[in-house]
């Protein structure tokens, strides 16, 4: 069983790679916030190059109210936008089942005050890079992991059918009865590698694995991981990965210290265009859980203040003045 | 008297320009930038700012023109103090050398290469213009005092203090000045390191929340490792910092400076101090530890290709 009418809310990279792919098997809508971006889009189609080649047909409008109904809706925004984009919906999409496919946690927390839909949590692994508003680079097809989110009571069966309609479009899915072991693997992750680069200036590289000298990185991104585990741990869950095993692993691929493996961070990558980042929802949102699980997590605490101060650097144009 | 200031940066630049006003006073420059000793020789050494000060002290690049000194001001990065004072030591051979630099660890340094050593602490700043020309940021005191392991008399320091004081670079002379020192230190880490991480400048990052926070616990770490090895201190960093918000509002801590022009820091003298001395003595310093390899993180991001 799959959905026929799916929204797709956001058309940044990864909505726009769901909204294309699932426009092959059902009907989709995407709530954009321009209106050239609209006009685009229902000129031209959506395309995607490289792992897929494809050119899909769909409706697209920067207006919340000209959205059709539809049973699946798939908010697809960058974490910062979440709220002001999903208010609008509320008391739409009676019938509808919501799924949250942002970095970080929490999520779904956000959606989850706008209505009473179920909430499928994911996290995915695919990544583009955006050529205009109607042409996406699709460069890597790794699958995307969803589950339910627990305290909306989504059932199983649901989760399902978001997968079967993913696998139908040609989207890689692993379906789970527990999305939190990977959410939290990857939330540690990604708080860490994030918050460091956003504040060196350093991309991901092997110097997040050095701990020869006492002053070398690794050393903190290795405590500041162990505070994070011992978060998931109080809250009970089991990590799918090693966060510091993730870290070692995608730092190993270069050669030479620098020049093989160099990924920049999205928060880094906000950081140097002046743009807001995601810190919110992933060092944020480590350090809510730790308040609630009653853990003290002194680095990571610190990490999230020096990147929001980073941020009000980069804003003000990168000098702070 | 003849005293010679090693390394002419801002504080050098500082040091010398007073002293080099004092008629009884030989005032010497030693730095390896080719182009300020030139510009000092030609047109003298120029302070604008907070006071506007020129005088013509005798500036050179090779340490074999240096005649016998009485003293010392040795006002280099921590990362140079090794190759400035082995240079110069010979000039020194009978006189005292006094280390005006951030952190610490500069003292021991010297005293590998010279027999009576001062322990020093200065607060004024500024930055480099122009060859030969100085923009004086903040003025303040110095505090100076003999470096136990290897000090200089106490007259001598006395005798320092009082030129200094009457070039108008106002100083005082203390039996123990290690105080004064880790005030200073203690201050300094906990604002150049964030500054250099968070790119605020002073006042705009003591007065940012989330970077106090941090700062906070930067300070009290600090003052944890300097109460175990029985240093009183000359003031509280933490109110040293409240009153400098105001004053430095814009200003950009020398580390800050060094980071922006991709200049390698002095986070080892700084913070990277105040984690080794807590590691000596006991006195655990996350966040000390943590600021230290962020900013080596941070100097490492520019040997990255194409950045």
């Amino acid at each position: 069983m799959t959905f026929e009418r799916v929204c797709v809310v956001g058309a940044g990279t990864i909505g726009s790679l769901c909204a294309a792919h699932i426009a092959q098997v059902a009907e989709v809508s995407v709530l954009v916030r321009r209106e050239e971006h609209a006009r685009a889009l229902n000129e031209n189609g959506l395309r995607v190059s490289g792992k897929s080649e494809l050119v899909s047909e769909l409706f697209a409008t920067q207006d919340p109210g000209e959205l059709p109904e539809s049973d699946l809706v798939i908010v697809a925004t960058k974490a910062t936008q979440l709220e002001k984009a999903v208010a609008p919906l509320s008391g739409r999409f009676d019938d509808a089942v919501f799924m949250t496919i942002q970095n970080g946690i929490g999520a779904e927390e956000v959606v989850a005050r706008h209505g009473e839909w179920p909430i499928v949590s994911s996290v995915t692994f695919m990544s583009g890079t955006r050529q205009s508003d109607d042409h996406i680079e699709y460069e890597l097809d790794t699958a995307t992991w969803m589950g339910p989110y627990h305290p909306t009571g989504t059932p199983q069966r649901v989760v399902e059918k978001v997968g079967d309609t993913f696998v139908q479009a040609g989207l890689k899915v692993e379906v789970l009865e527990d999305l939190r072991p990977a959410q939290w693997s990857k939330l540690i992750f990604n708080c860490v590698v994030n918050g460091v680069a956003a504040v060196t200036d350093l991309p991901h590289v092997r110097l997040f694995a050095l701990r020869d000298s006492e002053e070398d990185l690794g050393h903190f991104v290795w405590d500041v991981m162990t505070e994070g585990k011992a978060v998931a741990e109080a809250k009970g869950i089991e990590l799918f990965e090693d966060p510091w095993e993730m870290n070692v692993e995608a730092v190993s691929h270069g050669q030479t210290d620098y020049d093989e493996y160099a990924h920049v961070p999205s928060m880094l990558a906000d950081i140097r265009s002046h743009q807001p980042t995601e810190v919110d929802f992933i060092l944020g949102s480590l350090v809510r859980e730790a308040g609630r699980a009653g853990v003290d997590v002194p680095l990571a605490l610190s990490l999230y203040r020096l990147v929001k101060a980073r941020e009000v650097a980069a804003l003000a144009g990168g000098d702070g003045g | 008297m003849r005293v010679g200031v090693v390394g002419c940066g801002a504080v050098g630049s500082l040091f010398a320009a007073h002293l080099g006003q004092l008629d009884d006073v030989e005032t010497w420059v030693y730095d390896v930038d080719g182009r300020h000793v030139e510009a000092i020789n030609s047109n003298g050494l120029r302070l604008t700012g907070v006071g506007e000060v020129h005088s013509r002290p005798m500036a050179t690049t090779d340490p074999a023109e240096l005649p016998a000194l009485d003293f010392g001001i040795v006002a280099t990065k921590g990362m140079h103090t090794e190759s400035a004072i082995r240079a110069t030591a010979h000039a020194f051979a009978d006189g005292a050398v006094c280390s005006v630099q951030n952190g610490i660890g500069n003292e021991e340094v010297i005293a590998e290469h010279v027999e009576r050593v001062i322990r020093g602490t200065t607060f004024p700043a500024g930055h480099l213009v122009a060859p030969g020309v100085c923009q004086w940021d903040t003025a303040g005191k110095t505090w100076i005092g003999p470096f136990e392991p290897k000090p200089a008399p106490m007259e001598a320091v006395e005798s320092l203090a009082g030129v200094l004081t009457r070039a108008g670079m106002e100083t005082e002379a203390m039996e123990d000045a290690r105080g004064a020192q880790w005030t200073k230190l203690i201050f300094n880490a906990a604002s150049n390191a964030l500054c250099s991480l968070t790119g605020l400048p002073h006042g705009r990052a003591a007065s940012n929340e989330d970077v106090r926070w941090v700062m906070d616990q930067v300070i009290e770490e600090g003052k944890a490792v300097a109460a175990e090895l029985g240093i009183e201190m000359e003031k509280d960093p933490a109110v040293l910092l409240e009153e400098s918000i105001e004053v430095a509002m814009d200003h950009k801590p020398s580390m800050l400076q060094d980071v922006e022009a991709h200049r390698r820091t002095e986070i080892d003298q700084l913070n990277g101090g105040i984690a080794r001395f807590g590691e000596q003595t006991g006195v655990p310093t996350p966040l000390n530890q943590a600021a230290w390899a962020l900013v080596r993180g941070l100097e490492a991001s520019w040997q990255l290709e194409g950045e």
